[in-house]
């Protein structure tokens, strides 16, 4: 242990593990070559002032779920190698040794959840709400471009983890005493821990801004009940990230203080109580999957209206629905740990609370269908991925509440079946709900849609791959077959793996195609264009604008006179006209700060990992520093003039007539 | 119900007719055709607390199919009926609202969880897992520590114990009474029925009945570390007399539990071969349970002002074996009659290491001035 290096050597890079330095190897290069490719088309100015600074919420969208799918890549790596170990290791070591094994295990939850789920979520609503709701941008877009700087330097450290030092092998929750410092004295619960703590950060302030832009921002006309489903909700959503992440942060915070000052809030002695902990953690973590299902919800609900050519079904139990979902989801965290041993009344009440969210649900699903009902539904990638998100998510739905009764699950407990419940609603509901937004408003980000054959390639890889990786799972569960395990002996095991493995390569399939859909919508974009910014003959206010919108989103605040604003007005007959000059458009300007003051938070977590106090110190105070001088820095703002906003405007009017031409 | 079920020591097929209601027979039947020859564990209990858990998972399952296959078969149905290829169906785009439709979806959900959330609440009370079972035959204790990574039981009416190997008699209600030795676990015999988390310096508990001969796997199903995946045990379910002569076996070995001995199961290991201990210290699984407990209730009663006795930060500790006799770790009065006891009793602290260096430090059977 020195000063100048706190405890890291030479020692922590894992030079003796082929499979690390191959995976480590790969990003290297990956890295490397992306900055060799930025430097020779010269092209690093235009990244720092169109992205790197960017304050613009489309962008940021953007940046978002392009990370989550890169994450997406290496947190499905980590499900193949456990597919892959685990379709092995009957009555052997398999191929990965142990320690390693349950890095994976815990690096993929971690990854999945908060640098996939989370992210592609929060891109999605960054592109799609403030154009929704007529507004320019976010309330706060400063602390937008922070919020996502500061998510990237979590993803880093979590990246950085695994070529220096170690990650933490406790599972994704990381319960104490296994996650004290006394049986991970190791690095890797802090790389978890600095991780979570500086992304989960940026996720609170993404919370904040969004329920202030939503609630303050709307433009003139839209009251709440006449909000676009999608917004509604986002807002239970960003509601739920306000009251569930400082819970985490705290959490986090007192298992810091247990590994760094000797503290006793969750240890075995002095007082502590790892009961706590989990407790604690639960009450963030279940309203955390409702933070991941509800935009999803929202999605599809906008996805099955705008393809069936229908209002949807609903409206308003749709809303009252969702905030019951949002309400209840607070109520219910015991159901985590019936087997802890919390008493017949107490597990009861969260039982029947659990099963009690499952009646809004269930009203939504109806919606939808009603919605596809006397409608004209178009089979495009989008309805697909929802239509296999319905039949899928109803059996997740239908295995949680008979997790929700603590009889069931005393038995199913920490189970395969377990594993396959909440991949069934997490990837059913969610992944497949973010997928189809990402086939939905790709256009409308980039001005070309997304190649339709590749994507029902894609859709129906993944769904094959789905049930065949998890239905063996709820077999397994009913077989007595534990999570976490690295290797097994019951032979009556191994055919069910194995299958499972087979549907993981199916789903590697999925994912290929998707790349590949990229790649050639990328080469096609031509042909593809989206010229009118309405591909879809859509029914809400983003498709009013062009694509990719102008940066100002809208010339003019849209006034808006009921639900689905431009449904409405196509059916009146209501256009915005080309005006010759327009009112200033008060804009905000780009800004380093956030870039910064991540890069900063990034020295001090690896610094606090590694117990390099005096650079900690260096990456805290530039962080103030930073902030300070953005807070002092007066010019961050700038008119945006008529004549601009007319030129951008008649190109869109002319765009728009030679569509009606053709 | 269960009260019924327990009143007969051995349940035969004649039981099971009379006490399950038809709808549970029905189900009962129809189970084993949708899944036979799975080898499906949980859903081929050998003891009657797994048939409550599997009839309730049966239950549950059936109720909620009422609501999933028309939904299921819906989604498709109106997806092709509708489909925009179809112009032959009716095209209603602003149809956007029904109060019979509302109703009956908010309805028939509410009636089925209203249902499940009734069966829920009799249910969890029947199997909460701290409730003894009704039997006219006396019950056998069992007590089950959760180590790295081992399981240990003692038994302390027999005076014996043993490491990964559990027997009982058939028919005879379990009590077991579970702590762990430092890092959570969950005790679980699946084909028995429920499990509980083992945690440190607490006492959780679980009654278990087996109503037929066999070999049990017994497993953690809480990830505690790097040897988790070996911490399995056997669960011999035998005769009265099988028992008998198991407890005979097992009073043969050589071996036995004391303090010396359970601080060098204390280090971490991994599948650890069935050890027979002929017998234990008769408050073995107490001095267990309170042993993390005891230097915090006493800094407790000194205020937190006196951490000299246990405070082994900065010392280099690698390779060590230490004995260390703890001196009362205050001048309180009131724990001072306490920690003399505890030099009495020839505390010892045992630190031993794992090879990630972790320091696995467990205060031997250090009293504590506390009775729960």
């Amino acid at each position: 242990m020195s000063t100048l290096f706190g405890k890291l050597t030479l020692e922590a890079i894992p030079y003796h593990e082929p499979i690390i330095v191959g995976a480590v190897g790969m990003m290297v290069l990956g890295g490397l070559g992306i900055l060799a490719l930025l430097t020779y088309f010269g092209k690093w100015k235009y990244l720092w002032n169109e992205w790197v600074t960017s304050v613009d919420h489309k962008k940021i969208g953007v940046m978002y779920v392009l990370v989550a799918l890169v994450m997406l890549l290496r947190g499905f790596a980590d499900a193949l190698m456990m597919r892959t170990q685990l379709a092995l290791a009957h009555n052997s070591g398999g191929i990965l040794p142990p320690d390693h094994y349950d890095q994976i295990f815990t690096a993929h939850g971690v990854i999945m959840i908060f640098f996939v789920a989370m992210p592609f979520m929060t891109g999605l609503v960054n592109l799609v709400v403030p154009l929704q709701i007529g507004a320019r941008d976010v309330a706060f877009p400063f602390l937008n471009t922070l919020s996502f700087w500061l998510f990237v330097a979590g993803a880093a450290l979590v990246n950085l983890s695994l070529g220096v030092g170690e990650f933490a092998r406790t599972g994704w929750l990381a319960y104490p005493p296994l996650s004290g410092i006394q049986y991970s004295p190791g690095v890797g619960v802090d790389y978890y821990i600095w991780a979570l703590q500086i992304s989960g950060l940026g996720t609170l302030l993404t919370g904040v801004n969004f329920v202030v832009t939503i609630l303050k921002m709307r433009a003139p006309g839209m009251n709440l009940m006449k909000m676009p489903i999608f917004t509604w909700t986002s807002l239970c959503t960003m509601v739920l990230v306000c009251a569930a992440f400082p819970v985490l942060t705290v959490t986090l915070g007192l298992l810091s203080l247990d590994r760094y000052l000797d503290f006793h809030f969750f240890t075995n002695e002095l007082g502590g109580n790892p009961m706590m902990y989990i407790n604690l953690i639960w009450i963030w973590g279940h309203p955390e999957v409702y933070i991941l299902i509800l935009p999803a919800f929202g999605i599809f609900s906008e996805i099955i209206s705008t393809f069936s050519g229908k209002k949807l079904f609903g409206y308003k139990s749709m809303v009252y629905a969702t905030a019951a979902i949002m309400v209840l989801s607070f109520l219910v965290w015991a159901h985590h740990f019936f087997t802890m041993g919390s008493g017949a009344s107490v597990n009861a009440f969260f039982g029947i609370a659990t099963m009690i969210i499952s009646i809004p649900t269930g009203v939504k699903i109806f919606n939808w269908l009603f919605t596809m009902y006397r409608g004209r539904v178009q089979m495009t990638v989008p309805v697909l991925w929802t239509l296999g998100f319905i039949v899928t998510f109803v059996i997740g739905g239908m295995t949680g509440v008979l997790l929700a009764v603590p009889g069931a699950d005393f038995v199913l407990h920490n189970s395969l079946f377990l594993i396959a419940h909440f991949h069934n609603v997490i990837i059913g509901g969610v992944l497949f709900g973010y997928i189809a937004g990402m086939n939905y408003w790709f256009p409308k980000a980039f001005g070309f849609k997304l190649d339709e054959r590749l994507g029902k390639a894609s859709f129906w890889c993944w769904l094959i791959g789905f049930y065949l990786a998890f239905m063996p799972l709820y077999v397994l569960g009913l077989m007595g077959m534990t999570r976490r395990l690295n290797h097994y002996s019951n032979p009556d095991w191994q055919p069910w793996l194995i299958a499972a493995l087979i549907g993981a390569l199916f789903i590697a399939a999925g994912i290929g195609f998707q790349v590949l859909q990229l790649v050639v919508s990328i080469k096609n974009r031509k042909a593809l264009a989206d010229t009118t910014g309405d591909p879809w003959n859509g029914r809400t206010l983003e498709w009013m604008t062009s694509s990719p919108p102008q940066f100002y989103n809208f010339a003019e605040e849209p006034r808006v006179h009921d639900i689905d604003e431009l449904a409405y007005r196509k059916e009146h007959g209501i256009k915005s006209d080309l005006k010759t000059s327009y009112a200033p458009i008060h804009m905000p300007k780009n800004t380093g700060a956030g870039f910064i003051i991540s890069a900063f938070s990034l020295v001090f977590g690896f610094a606090a990992i590694w117990h390099i106090w005096w650079l900690a110190i260096v990456g805290f105070v530039g962080m103030i520093v930073t902030f300070i001088c953005r807070s002092n820095n007066d010019s961050i703002d700038y008119y945006v003039q008529s004549p601009e906003v007319v030129a951008i405007e008649s190109a869109h009017h002319q765009a728009l007539a030679a569509a009606a031409k053709a | 119900m269960l009260r019924r079920l327990l009143a007969n020591s051995t349940l035969s097929c004649d039981m099971k007719k009379h006490r399950n209601p038809r709808l549970f027979r029905l189900l009962a039947l129809c189970s084993p055709l949708l899944l036979a020859g799975c080898g499906m564990t949980l859903l081929d209990p050998k003891g009657q607390i797994g048939v409550e858990n599997k009839n309730l998972i049966l239950t549950a399952t059936w109720l909620m199919l009422i609501v999933v296959i028309p939904v299921i078969l819906m989604t498709l149905w109106f997806a092709w009926k509708y489909r925009a290829s179809n112009k032959s169906a009716r095209y209603e785009p602003n149809w956007s609202h029904s109060t019979a439709i509302e109703v009956v979806v908010w309805l028939v959900p509410i009636i089925i969880i209203a249902i499940l959330a009734r069966i829920t609440w009799v249910t969890t009370h029947e199997l909460d897992p701290y409730k003894p079972l009704q039997s006219e035959v006396k019950p056998i204790t069992v007590e089950v520590v959760s180590m790295n990574y081992k399981w240990l039981f003692i038994y302390p009416e027999q005076g014996i114990a043993s490491i990964n190997e559990l027997a009982i008699p058939i028919d005879t209600p379990v009590n077991f009474k579970i702590t762990s030795e430092s890092i959570m676990n969950s005790f679980f015999i699946p084909q028995l029925g429920s499990q509980i988390y083992s945690m440190a310096g607490m006492e959780t508990k679980l009654h278990l009945i087996a109503n037929h001969v066999g070999a049990y796997d017994g497993i953690s199903a809480n990830y505690s570390g790097g040897g988790f995946s070996g911490m399995r045990f056997k669960t011999l379910a035998m005769t009265d007399n099988d028992f008998q002569q198991w407890v005979a076996k097992v009073r043969d070995s050589k071996k036995v539990l004391d303090k010396d001995t359970y601080a060098s199961l204390v280090p971490m290991s991994e599948n650890t071969p069935v050890t027979y201990y002929s017998s234990v210290d008769a408050k073995m699984f107490e001095s267990i349970l309170h042993a993390p407990m005891a230097t915090g209730m006493a800094q407790q009663h000194e205020g937190h002002e006196n951490h000299g006795a246990m405070d082994m930060k900065g010392m280099d500790m690698k390779g060590m074996d230490m004995k260390m006799e703890m001196k009362g770790a205050g001048t309180d009065a009131a724990t001072a009659p306490a920690a003399a006891a505890n030099v009495q009793n020839g505390q010892s602290m045992t630190m031993a290491m794992d090879n990630a260096g972790a320091h696995a430090m467990h205060a031997g059977t250090a009293a504590h001035a506390h009775k729960e």
